[in-house]
């Protein structure tokens, strides 16, 4: 057995868990794959909302005579951290989709420092649900991106192969 | 970045130029465990990353037909994502649809086998920073 299909049979406890942890999961989430890659990590999370974080890194560069990242990693970590914020507000893990994201890149990120996104669930439905989020780089008064997206809650057999 | 020259995050995500479609650069990332989500799937943001990529590409190749040496910076991005990115390789392609004096608007797709069923399709607007 390779460390993949130990780490999906580590997916699927936490999916089938009766209550969601928002740490554990994110402990796994960011152990592997992409979020692996990207080095993402769990910070924070309350009732509705999750912080995950990551640390500025030479490959992570979109413009390499600034040093600013390029913003896929961030549309990553915002990507992730909506998505847990769902989770996190109906306390159990469902299988979901991304319908739509849009970012809003208020302001380059600063070389060097790490990023944070706080997300939330601001709505839940039973077939979807409305996250919203914020990137910054120390200070959220003075973010570096802003997100808004929606989440389609799917069938299991849909979310993993 | 250049209409031929991808910056650090694009080459350690393994995206490259594949070729050119109607003016603009088409994008290509290999499947690679880096730009998995959920298991056996693409993560969004890996896609994302991907349109973005084409979006600056075809921004630029559009910059340098015109002689226009102004730097681009992303104002916003929205996606829609139209399937499940599949474990195999994803292309994308930009189309400019303006790129005036300070704004540029850009239409990105990305597909994967078949180019008639994009896996997800965005907009994305540029500011345009005249040296």
């Amino acid at each position: 057995m390779d460390s993949s299909d130990v780490n999906d049979r580590r997916l699927e406890r936490l999916a089938m868990a009766e209550t969601f942890d928002p740490r554990l999961w994110a402990q796994h989430m960011t152990s592997s794959a992409h979020g692996g890659f990207i080095g993402m990590r769990y910070r924070d999370h309350g009732d509705i909302w999750i912080e995950l974080e990551f640390d500025w890194r030479a490959d992570l560069v979109g413009d390499p005579e600034t040093g600013v990242l390029a913003s896929g990693p961030i549309i990553s970590l915002l990507d992730n951290a909506t998505s847990m914020s769902v989770w996190t507000r109906l306390g159990k893990f469902r299988p979901q989709v991304t319908l739509d994201l849009r970012i809003d890149y208020t302001r380059a990120a600063s070389p060097g420092k790490p990023i944070v996104a706080r997300a939330e669930c601001y709505q839940l439905r039973r077939s979807m649900a409305f996250v919203r989020g914020i990137a910054h780089d120390g200070d959220i008064s003075d973010p570096v991106a802003h997100a808004a997206g929606i989440f389609l809650a799917v069938d299991g057999p849909e979310w993993i192969k | 970045m250049t209409s031929t020259d991808l910056p650090p995050y694009a080459r350690a995500m393994g995206m490259a130029i594949v070729g050119t479609d109607n003016g603009s650069p088409v994008i290509a990332m290999d499947f690679a465990p880096r730009a998995m989500g959920r298991p056996g799937f693409l993560h969004g943001g890996a896609i994302g990353g991907v349109l973005e990529m084409a979006g600056f590409a075809a921004l630029a190749a559009e910059l340098e037909r015109q002689g226009n040496p102004a730097r681009i910076k992303p104002i916003n991005i929205s996606t829609e994502y139209l399937r499940s990115g599949l474990p195999e390789t994803i292309y994308a392609r930009g189309e400019v649809v303006r790129a005036g004096r300070r704004v540029a608007n850009v239409r990105i797709e990305a597909w994967q086998a078949d180019r008639d069923r994009p896996v997800a399709s965005c907009w994305m607007n540029f500011q345009l920073k005249t040296p």
